[in-house]
């Protein structure tokens, strides 16, 4: 270290601005996604609102409604957080291959299958094993079969360069018509008559809820999962390996980096979380695998990835935004007489605002951290460049 | 709007001159092009030199009407024009050949023609056509088919059919962007030796970029070099000689030496032997068949070629990303696959053309590139499954400073460095620590004299301390500095090998063009 003492003296103004540039070239680098995104929900919201002007509607109480009915009580708020938590599992399948340049869409397969495959499991155990066992069993089928769905997508991607994007999807198709097969055929339950489930779980053998909140486990199995995804991509050199090969797969490669291994990895990873929610689903909503497991969950899920920016802790407050717009729906139908998929026009509007406004990055130069670097630059970059 | 205009209308086949009056461009606060005054008289062929960024593109593209100039004037023949966009230009008769072709490949050379003119009729009478097409070729020195497809033409017959279309649309000022960096040397002497006839003849001004200074003493008249944006000089070209044109390329920078070269020991140990692989190349339907190349510790083995002769697909078999369908790859005599482990317990390393294209991820930090190749193993060895980010930063910083990259912060993006910075990153990246084998493919494209210099220097300090280095090239001129052996390869095999020191550029061009 050295002492420089023929420094000009400087006025006490530049010195403070000296000692801000550091902390506003962080804030600018960090503060994009989230003014661009949330830029982008109201841009969402306002383009929403003309929509309900059409039909004939006020958006301010729509908009009052929605939060009444997402966060306005306690009773509203823990409704949120249940419809989040399985947000939080099917948004991470999107996010973890997203990080390897992949789309995968295909996240609703995933859950049903891993809600079939939990409820297949479980059912012959009930009878004679503890649920001490047969619970971490039913997760573990769960994780299995979704991770084997969307490793498949990782496997036909890398080996026979299918487009996973597709491939996702329609592998999504067949899982739901494997999912009828089965509830329908082999795991019918004869005395489900209307609609057609497996054999309900006995109550012992059910997930619970989270002491002092009607809210299942099922959200603290998904933020622990976003937590585990985070440090996973953030700070492990699997994930950084992830990074590379998403950042540029031919430096990977170059790099002797296994780009095959971790495409199948990062995908059957992502599977087995959606996986996962499919058997929460079952042991803790449902009670059984039936029609009600392809809710949507996969592909809302899409959804939160793309608006967290594929990053696993942003999901949590997304998921739990989502979650609340969701959970408005009932209220906006009984007291609007609006239809229940007004909310799906408000998720739709919302994803195509937020693809759009992902080329708005890189566009504001409010947000290019050298801007804050020398008083100079300031002036000159803001008569425009070409 | 009805534009007035004084000017007679360009007549095909008789050339204009041209003249630029103080022409300034200013993008923000950087002046790419800073009071530049040049004169190309007709029936003249001038070179325009300088380094990477020192303004050419700026001023032809202002010339071209691509770009609208911040102040200065452009006059042709005399008369001060307006040049709004390419189209007026061409009014003008003033066309310009890039660098890259822009025949679709797909049609055939008389297609090509018709179909960039500037009124086509809804029905093309083909008969016609060809029989004007005919004439107008009688009047061409150059002499191609314009029969064939354009994806069946050689390189050099492209960069012939690209003027002559130009001529065909009436142009009489052509401006040519590095006309002969995908053509062999004998390909390049004839083009520019024809072009050099037309404008002798008074039927064509040429006003071409360059880097080549045998190129520019040979054919052109005049030059002018620009240098950061500024003139640096000009002159005729029988009063300056080509060390004149460097230094006014350059300026006063000191570039870095390479070291003396030391003589390859008799017995040097072969590092990277390769027999007999077989791969297909990028279209799958021709195969890249390497017999035998052996690479030996302390020497450089230059791969000479015109681009897309199979240069690219050999260095992506090296490197892994194309898996051979026959033969072997050993690096000190065990079998070499390019998996992580293998190119960590051999010490091998890569540096691919463009780096920032092919060796880095261009989102991330400038750090985070840099431990691309260390980030998984622990200091004391063993794979390392947590990310180390404070030593991360602490090698990084080491690099950085090592290796003079001049980044804003270490945390950048790595796309947010010039080109020389980021072949600098990649550099200080592959180079650190022991290296037996090094595969270095055209590291010094698209980058300034200093940069190359100091790029050269590092690789030939390198092979001085017994690294074996396989060095891709499509630049003679570096292959012929720095090789110790240099082999030929062309439509995918290895044709020619020849000591450095005794090689013949006329034979070396022969066997690139195909000739064996």
């Amino acid at each position: 270290m050295t002492i420089e003492v023929n420094t000009p003296t400087l006025s006490p103004l530049s010195t403070d601005a000296r000692s801000l540039r550091p902390l506003l070239e962080w804030l600018a680098r960090r503060a994009e996604p989230v003014v661009i995104s949330l830029g982008a929900i109201l841009a969402g919201l306002a383009l929403f609102s003309l929509f309900i002007l059409v039909v004939g509607k006020s958006p301010a109480d729509l908009f009052r409604l929605m939060y009444t009915g997402g966060f306005g009580s306690w009773f509203s708020i823990q409704n949120s957080l249940s419809r989040a938590a399985p947000l939080l599992l099917t948004a991470l399948c999107v996010a973890l291959p997203a990080r390897l340049g992949l789309v995968v869409i295909g996240g609703e397969g995933a859950v049903v299958l891993g809600g079939v495959a939990a409820a297949a499991i479980a059912l012959p155990l009930t009878a004679s094993v503890s649920p001490i066992v047969v619970i971490p069993l039913m997760a573990i089928a769960g994780m299995i079969a979704g991770g084997i769905w969307i490793g498949l997508a990782g496997v036909l991607r890398h080996y026979r360069g299918v487009n996973e994007t597709i491939a996702s999807l329609l592998l999504a198709y067949i899982a739901i018509a494997l999912m009828n097969h089965f509830i329908e055929g082999p795991l019918r339950d004869p005395a489900s008559l209307n609609k057609p489930s497996t054999a309900p779980l006995p109550a012992e053998y059910m997930l619970g809820n989270i002491p002092g909140m009607d809210v299942n486990w099922g959200l603290v199995i998904g933020i622990v999962a976003c937590i585990i995804a985070w440090v996973l991509i953030e700070a492990t050199s699997f994930g950084f390996a992830a990074r590379i090969a998403g950042g540029n797969v031919r430096a990977a490669q170059i790099q002797g980096l296994p780009v095959g291994r971790l495409i199948v990895g990062f995908t059957a990873l992502a599977g087995s979380f959606a996986g996962l929610a499919g058997m929460v689903e079952v042991a803790a909503v449902q009670g059984s695998a039936n029609a009600s497991l392809a809710a949507g969950y996969g592909y809302t899920g899409i959804l939160v990835a793309f608006l967290a920016r594929h990053n696993p802790l942003a999901i949590i407050p997304v998921a739990i935004l989502l979650g609340g717009i969701d959970a408005s729906g009932g209220l906006i139908q009984r007291r609007m007489g609006l239809p229940d998929a007004t909310v799906l026009v408000l998720q739709g509007t919302l994803f195509v605002v937020i693809l759009l406004c992902e080329t708005f990055y890189g566009r504001f130069k409010i947000f290019n951290p050298d801007l804050w670097k020398s008083p100079g630059l300031r002036s000159n970059l803001s008569e425009g460049t070409a | 709007m009805i534009q007035i205009r004084d000017t007679p209308l360009p007549r095909a086949g008789k050339a204009v001159g041209i003249q630029t009056i103080g022409m300034t461009m200013r993008f923000g606060s950087f002046t790419a092009l800073d009071n530049v005054s040049i004169d190309v008289p007709a029936g003249t062929f001038h070179a325009l030199l300088g380094e990477n960024g020192a303004g050419k593109s700026t001023l032809v593209k202002c010339i071209m009407g691509f770009y609208h100039q911040t102040s200065g004037s452009l006059s042709v023949d005399g008369h001060e024009v307006s040049v709004q966009s390419p189209k007026d230009a061409a009014t003008y008769g003033l066309g310009m050949v890039y660098q890259q072709f822009t025949l679709v490949p797909s049609l055939t050379g008389a297609e090509n023609l018709v179909i960039n003119r500037a009124h086509v009729p809804a029905i093309i009478n083909w008969a016609k056509e060809r029989k004007e097409l005919a004439a107008f070729m009688e009047r061409m020195p150059f002499k191609i088919s314009l029969d064939r497809p354009v994806s069946e033409l050689a390189a050099g017959e492209k960069q012939k059919l690209e003027i002559v279309k130009q001529l065909y649309l009436g142009r009489s000022f052509l401006i040519l962007d590095e006309p002969t960096s995908v053509l062999t040397p004998a390909e390049a002497d004839e083009m520019l030796g024809l072009v050099r006839g037309m404008t002798e003849r008074g039927e064509l001004t040429v006003l071409m970029i360059s880097h080549k200074f045998h190129e520019v003493t040979k054919f052109t008249d005049a030059v002018t070099v620009l240098r950061r944006g500024k003139m640096a000089g000009s002159g005729l070209v029988k009063d300056l000689t080509t060390k004149d044109m460097a230094a006014m390329m350059i300026g006063d920078v000191k570039l870095a030496e390479l070291d003396t070269r030391l003589p390859v020991p008799a017995d040097a140990t072969p590092i990277l032997v390769v027999s007999d692989i077989k791969a297909p190349d990028r279209t799958g339907l021709k195969m890249i068949d390497i017999g035998n190349l052996t690479v030996r510790a302390g020497e450089i083995v230059g791969i000479a070629g015109i681009s897309g002769n199979g240069q690219k697909e050999l260095a992506e078999v090296l490197a892994g990303q194309r898996p051979p369908e026959a033969g072997s790859i050993t690096v000190k005599g065990s079998l070499y696959g390019a998996t992580r482990r293998e190119t960590h317990i051999n010490n091998v390393r890569f540096i691919p053309e463009e780096p920032l294209n092919n060796a880095c991820a261009p989102k991330m930090t400038v750090t985070e590139n840099l431990a691309f190749r260390t980030f998984d193993v622990k200091r004391e060895g063993g794979d390392a499954l947590w990310l180390d980010m404070k030593s991360m930063r602490r090698r990084a910083a080491s690099l950085i400073s090592d290796f003079k990259v001049k980044t804003a912060s270490h945390s950048s993006p790595i796309a947010s460095l010039s080109g020389g910075n980021v072949q600098r990153a990649v550099l200080a990246r592959e180079l650190t620590g022991d290296v037996d084998l090094l595969i270095v493919s055209n590291p010094c494209f698209g980058l300034d004299f200093s940069a190359v210099a100091e790029i050269r220097a590092r690789i030939m300090k390198a092979r001085n301390s017994g690294t074996a280095v396989l060095l891709l090239s499509e630049d003679l001129d570096e292959l012929l500095e720095m090789s110790d052996r240099i082999m030929v390869m062309s439509d995918g095999r290895l044709v020619y090998e020849t000591p450095a020191l005794s090689a013949d550029i006329s034979v070396i061009g022969a066997h690139m063009a195909g000739h064996h």
